[in-house]
């Protein structure tokens, strides 16, 4: 069992080091793109011509693969933790921004005029009405942001060992020991699940007035 | 710009068109992996979730199951299995459908089960049985949502499939692997732009399929 955990020296890290770093440069560029979706989402809401081009320049980014996002941006910030970083960013903020758009165009009017008429300003009528209700829209958008970054860190172990748990896959080649993949494989995955449960986590405390269990059904037909 | 010149270097070498490391044979492998992945992927994907979208039933479980296969790294998952099973295609066509199969599944599911009630259930009013209700009424109408499902799927394939590279296949990957490894940053750099290109224009054939298909009476909503 031991050889699961016993991590070839040249990485300089050990298991412990590796999952923090790996959710360093995994949460880092979400939180990131979470800091530039939120203003260009609001934007696209104030400004409805400005969604169309937005997304279709997102779903193009979106597009470019990672490894070639990473090998071109080797040339401005070198084989460093940045390079695997920026790529990450870009695809939260793709996945970030429709979720944010659709979450807060689906704030009824009547709610809207209700918190207007209570003598809300914009700035406050953003933050206490529209945000909090779009949070369940907004959440859904984190969860495959963060899922899919912890899953692409692993990618960076190709440009030079910056992948943190990916880094164990290269090893696992070179020394001949399967018993590492296992454990770069098993230990992403747990903590794929692990952030997910926490933002699922998250979102029912952020939501008291949601319905509990059974998500919203289609109404019963008649057969 | 440094970059735009490695990829003309690249491009205008005449050495990278032709033989076994040739564009074309790479270009060829690369859309092999990609369309044989898309076509496992779109095979278990549509048929469940056009069944689990029409019945409106087990979106829970399926929903679970899409986080689960969300979270398998691929890049790991394909070093493993290549190291379990060695170096061939089925390494890298599992973690290529483990990849694409979430969209599609959840996609089609939700597309599905959100069409209008109303027209539906007319159809079952004029006696329409349960199938042609699924292939004439609701497929049609989420017909739009179903493709951009496979449509992501499609460009995460492509983007991944670069990875073979990594267990020894072929495709585009190659370039970017070997020139990582010699140093050859010229190579890199184009293997990445073809990489691309090869998205970029996945992107605009379901961009023209959606055209095509989609009917007119839906695509104006």
């Amino acid at each position: 069992m031991s050889g699961y955990f016993d991590i070839p020296s040249d990485l300089q890290n050990t298991w412990a080091g590796l999952i923090g770093l790996h959710l360093r440069e995994a949460l880092l560029p979400v939180l990131a793109g979470l800091v530039l979706a939120l203003p260009l989402a609001q934007l696209c809401v104030r400004f409805r011509w400005l969604y169309p081009p937005v997304l279709g320049v997102t779903t193009v980014l979106y597009a470019v693969p990672s490894l070639a996002f990473f090998v071109v941006l080797i040339d401005y910030t070198g084989q460093t933790e940045l390079t695997v970083m920026i790529p990450l960013a870009v695809y939260s903020l793709v996945v970030l921004v429709p979720a944010i758009v659709d979450g807060v165009r689906s704030v009824p009017q009547e709610t809207l005029a209700a918190a207007t008429a209570m003598g809300f300003g914009p700035v406050r009528r953003y933050l206490q009405v529209q945000l909090p209700i779009a949070v369940p829209a907004l959440v859904a958008g984190l969860r495959v942001a963060t899922v899919s970054s912890i899953s692409l860190v692993s990618v960076g172990a190709l440009i030079g060992n910056q992948g943190a748990l990916g880094n164990l896959l290269a090893a696992a080649q070179k020394y001949d020991r399967p018993e590492l993949a296992v454990n770069s494989v098993v230990t992403t995955a747990v903590l794929a699940i692990a952030c997910d449960a926490a933002l699922v986590g998250l979102r029912l405390l952020l939501t008291p007035w949601m319905p509990r269990g059974t998500a919203t059904r289609r109404p019963a037909v008649v057969k | 710009m440094n970059v735009l010149n490695f990829v003309d270097a690249f491009f205008s070498d005449s050495a990278h068109w032709h033989g076994y490391d040739g564009i074309p044979r790479r270009l060829l492998e690369h859309v092999q992996y990609s369309l044989l992945a898309l076509g496992l992927a779109a095979a278990i994907g549509l048929p469940v979730g056009l069944l689990t979208g029409h019945t409106g039933r087990g979106g829970n479980v399926l929903a679970f199951l899409a986080t689960a296969a969300r979270a398998l790294p691929s890049f790991g998952l394909l070093v493993l299995i290549a190291i379990a099973l060695g170096f061939n295609l089925l390494p890298v066509m599992i973690p290529l459908v483990v990849l694409a199969v979430p969209p599609i599944l959840v996609t089609t599911y939700e597309a599905v089960r959100s069409v209008d009630p109303a027209p539906v259930d007319a159809a079952r009013g004029m006696g329409m049985r349960e199938s042609r209700v699924l292939f004439q009424v609701e497929l049609p109408v989420a017909l739009p949502l179903i493709l951009s499902g496979l449509r992501s799927a499609a460009i995460q394939i492509v983007s991944t499939a670069t990875i073979a590279a990594y267990v020894s296949l072929g495709g585009l990957g190659r370039y970017i692997v070997d020139g990582l490894y010699q140093r050859d940053y010229e190579k890199v750099v184009g293997g990445a732009t073809l990489v691309a290109v090869l998205a970029l224009t996945t992107l605009a054939l379901f961009w023209a399929a959606g055209r095509f298909a989609v009917s007119p009476g839906v695509r104006r909503r």
